[in-house]
């Protein structure tokens, strides 16, 4: 068997560009993590169903052991490496996670961080309800769920208490 | 300072965690080649030829082995770790399957190849030639011996195995009644996010291995790499790095993938690692649970049973490397909080052309609750009495421990529990669900066209098993507390929990303490990570070494303050004479003044040189009996377990047309002694309760006859999201502290999913008059079971 074609990718990852060369049929996941070297990205079934690749694709969640990474080529992406600001303060969601016990094995933890990073954009504040269909399509099997909730709810608050998004409809 | 035992701390392995600095297995090693394996297709077959050529000419690959390249050590079969008596006929697997394949996904060929993607393109064309045989799948099929699985064991039997206290046929006999009961438990499996993982580097300089490996316990991992390769266990490391889950299925060691991965990377000159993938963990690791039982019950018109006889059969898959411990826990927690004038248990432990079975949280304990509370609910509903009020009349009384069951446990050690309360719980447990409040409640829902119903279910739980687990507490000149333990951590908050208790035991505050786990180089005597035993074994080691480094800080101090010990305490760091925080010294002083240097590397080093002055010039620098230095070691070993209790009640409301069973609310009450966190036992009750429920209503192994997993993969596997399980988890404690270690601790790991499938087969018997005696039971079970009694 020949070597395999190699195409380079261009990718602009937590702010900063890189490219890595790699064969059509690499995973965006397997990139992010082996090519790349941000190996907080975690994979954790390669069909999509767990959620622990999620990586944020022009701001929105998606599973990156579902994408190759060729098809990524030009894309901004934000691993879990790139939620805390540039001084290292946490997020709020990543704080939220450890002041609400949200994690144990941590193995899950980043899929879950960049979901609900994405969920809380889209609905900073997200009754109980909401909370967990914004939860729902990742995997955890130590948490039993419980802390998880909780986490996003309490990241609601920090996000509203440093101002980050005001609530709708409050005074300007 | 105040004291950090049963304090809600954050957890201290978090910030790492969050930021994507965890180092998971596949996290590291990015210069090693890729393993791969090819896995046997069949359940049951002869191999009879294996062609490697074809995949030899993949660019990329380094190696391809089969079992014909595997030197004689190697090519034995894997260790049978946990032998007994009754296991009269245990097999174990070789590393790569010799003539013969057992299930579908045991190894047959390893390839070893630039990158995962090229060696699985390799793995893909080897071409191995099968002449397939009759495949046992199921307990039944297993018993009825038809076909073996092993031609060597007749009837299909590993072991057979009784225990017995009285003469249970003949109190069953005279007792005024009687109940049969047929009792069933599926398959599950402990399913951690993170599979399996091995990263070996061969030194060859040094002649040394070092192996990270995802496991629950690395000192077994360095003995049996160390056996296997004919290596020093001097020249062995074993470290384990952040792991993604275990819940049991990591405890199992050597994986074939754990000693052919070191073996090859010795051979090629290069690091090599292997990550399983999760079709693979599901048809080459391990799972657990499926029981059938049969129970005979006699008991009283009051419902106090009398005798209890138990003939199990347990499905222990293609081999038993981890002996008979699931069966035998089954066998001896099943009583429970109960204590029966007569007991007697019987099983078989039967092979089957399936994933082998080995512990999986709750260890045989969730089958035992089931088939105890079952039946207790049966005697229940046979004298119309309400089912709290027979466990009420069941229950060894606080009053009565220790209390000795008359059995041996899965340590080998006398089934007897050192304490309890009961009682208490039960009556805490009823006022948390509002036990008797319900009726009026299901007969309102009724009214309006709803199905409610309750259930409840206890157990008790031996944890913190031996043989033994040990500590060392090491004060830098820093000031900087270094722990570690051998055992190894999967998420459960360790180096939290061990660090809350080495900074009651130093005075030294949280953040100066880091402790290590599963690190061989830094603790190389330990048991492992299984039988919620951390806090009680890991934890009293620690608590110990603390002690004795702080005995030897004092000591140290007192004479540089030229002060009584007796009169010193260590405060945030400081030690200081009792009332005055300015007569002291920092611990990190402390561990200078402890160690007479001949080399001033640093300022602290420089104050400790012997031209620093000072000390007695007539007695030599270190004491005869002294060691320089401010640590200590420890070791814990209990003479038994300790047991934790707990008690479970639900509510559920099933759909009088589709039979979806609704948890409407899940109660929790807990005993594990002392808390050491409770922010950390309550986050490890809510996930036992998670995978109890999975347990109870989703998770099943579909195997087909052909011995074929058709749900091995988490599509069709139904491992709950956060829809499937409850809203809230109510908890509630209870400490009755542990006369048997230091801190009054029990375990805490695997209490939550203990009583899962009987609950909730309880309450969905009440909602719906249906006899309820298999789990998991999914809404088209349910749907089937109305039809079947006309429902």
């Amino acid at each position: 068997m020949t070597g395999e074609e190699l195409h380079e990718v261009a990718l602009t990852v937590n702010g900063t560009a890189r490219t890595a060369r790699v064969p059509a049929r690499r995973l965006l996941s397997d990139c992010i993590r082996h090519d790349l070297g941000l190996t907080g990205t975690h994979v954790g079934c390669e069909h999509g169903v767990c959620g622990a690749c999620t990586v944020l694709l022009d701001g929105a969640p998606v599973r990156s052991c579902l994408l190759l990474a060729v098809s990524a080529d030009g894309c901004d992406i934000t691993t879990v490496e790139g939620l805390a600001a540039g001084d290292g303060t946490l997020s709020p969601v990543q704080q939220a996670f450890a002041e609400c016990h949200g994690l144990q094995c941590g193995f899950c933890t980043p899929g879950f961080l960049t979901t609900i990073t994405a969920g809380l954009k889209a609905n900073p504040e997200p009754d109980d309800e909401q909370a967990r269909e914004m939860v729902g399509g990742n995997l955890c099997r130590c948490t039993g769920y419980q802390n998880i909730v909780a986490s996003v709810h309490r990241a609601a608050e920090l996000t509203r208490a440093a101002g980050l998004a005001p609530r709708p409809g409050a005074p300007a | 300072m105040s004291s950090l035992f049963g304090a809600r701390v954050q957890r201290v392995e978090d910030d790492r965690l969050i930021r994507g600095r965890g180092a998971y297995l596949d996290d590291l090693g990015a210069d090693a080649l890729a393993a791969a394996f090819v896995r046997s297709p069949y359940a049951h077959a002869r191999i009879t030829g294996i062609d490697v050529s074809a995949a030899l000419e993949v660019e990329g690959v380094a190696a391809i082995y089969t079992h014909a390249d595997l030197p004689d050590r190697l090519g034995q079969p894997l260790p049978l770790l946990i032998p007994h008596p009754d296991l009269t006929h245990g097999r174990t697997p070789y590393p790569l399957a010799k003539e013969e394949v057992n299930h579908v996904g045991e190894a047959v060929a390893m390839v070893v190849a630039a990158d995962r993607y090229l060696a699985e393109d390799a793995a893909d064309l080897v071409d191995v030639s099968y002449a397939e045989l009759p495949a046992v799948v199921g307990i039944e099929a297993a018993r009825e011996a038809a076909d073996l699985v092993h031609p060597d064991v007749p009837g299909n039997r590993a072991a057979n195995s009784v225990q017995e206290h009285g003469d249970a046929a003949a109190v069953i006999a005279a007792a005024p009644r009687r109940l049969e009961l047929d009792l069933h438990i599926e398959r599950s499996a402990s399913t951690p996010l993170e599979g399996r993982g091995v990263l070996a580097r061969w030194d060859e300089h040094a002649g040394q291995l070092r192996l990270w490996t995802s496991t629950q316990t690395s000192t077994g991992v360095r003995a049996a790499v160390a056996a296997r390769l004919g290596l020093a266990l001097t020249d062995v490391d074993v470290i384990t790095p952040d792991v993604g889950g275990g819940f049991g299925v990591k405890i199992v060691h050597p994986w074939p993938e754990e000693v052919l991965v070191p073996w090859a990377a010795r051979l090629l000159g290069r690091p090599v690692k292997f990550t399983e993938d999760r079709r693979e963990h599901f048809i080459a690791s391990a799972h657990e649970r499926a029981q059938l039982h049969h129970v005979t019950v006699g008991f009283d018109d009051d419902g106090r049973i009398r005798g209890l006889s138990v003939r199990f059969w347990h499905d222990n898959g293609a081999y038993v490397p981890y002996g008979l411990i699931v069966p035998i826990v089954t066998s001896t927690q099943l009583l429970g909080p109960y204590k029966p004038d007569a007991y007697r248990v019987e099983f078989d432990s039967l092979y089957t052309n399936t994933v082998l079975v080995t512990p999986y949280r709750g260890a045989g304990r969730p089958h035992g609750c089931f088939v105890m509370e079952r039946t207790i609910d049966a005697i229940a509903a046979e004298l119309g009495l309400d089912r709290t009020v027979v466990r009420e009349r069941n229950f060894i009384q606080p009053g009565e421990m220790p209390y000795d069951q008359g059995l041996m446990f899965q340590d080998g050690r006398p089934l007897s529990y050192d304490s309890g309360d009961y009682p208490a719980l039960l009556a805490k447990l009823k006022q948390l669900i509002g036990w008797d409040e319900f009726a009026a409640r299901k007969q309102a829902a009724a009214a309006a066209g709803r199905r409610l119903g309750i259930g409840l279910a206890c157990y008790v739980e031996g944890t913190g098993v031996g043989p033994y687990e040990g500590g060392h507490v090491l004060v830098e000149t820093s000031g900087k507390v270094k722990v570690a333990t051998g055992l190894t951590t999967q998420g459960q908050g360790h180096q939290t929990v061990l660090a809350q208790l080495v900074a009651d035991e130093l005075g030294v505050p949280l953040g100066d303490i880091e402790v290590v786990t599963g690190d061989t180089r830094r603790f190389g005597y330990a048991v492992g990570t299984f039988a919620s035993r951390t806090a009680v074994m890991s934890g009293s080691a620690v608590t110990l070494a603390a002690r004795k480094a702080r005995e030897k800080a004092l000591r140290v101090a007192a004479n540089a303050l030229e002060v009584s010990a007796d009169d010193l305490v260590i405060e945030d760091g400081i030690v200081h004479v009792k009332g005055d925080p300015d007569a002291g010294m920092s611990l990190g002083t402390v561990a200078v003044l402890s160690n007479p240097l001949r080399y001033a590397f640093d300022e602290a080093a420089a104050a400790a040189t012997q031209f620093a002055g000072g000390g007695d010039l007539t007695r030599p620098p270190v004491a005869e009996d002294d060691e320089p230095g401010i640590e200590g070691r420890a070791y814990f070993s209990p003479v038994r377990s300790t047991f934790a209790s707990g008690m479970h009640a639900a509510i559920v409301a099933t759909d009088p047309d589709t039979a979806e069973v609704t948890i409407l609310r899940y109660c929790v009450v807990h005993d594990c002694g002392r808390l050491i966190n409770p922010r950390i036992v309550e986050g490890q009750i809510h996930g036992g309760v998670a995978q109890g429920v999975a347990g109870a209503l989703y998770e099943r192994m579909a195997y087909d006859e052909y011995g074929q997993l058709q749900n091995a993969s988490f599509m069709d596997f139904l491992m709950p999201y956060v829809s499937e399980v409850p809203r809230q988890i109510e908890i509630d404690h209870l400490e009755t502290p542990s006369p048997l270690n230091p801190l009054g601790v029990k375990g805490a790991g695997e209490a939550g999913v203990i009583p899962g499938a009987a609950v909730l087969a309880a309450a969905i018997e009440d909602a719906e008059g249906i006899a309820i005696t298999s789990m998991p039971i999914s809404p088209s079970d349910l749907f089937e079971l109305r039809r079947g009694a006309g429902a």
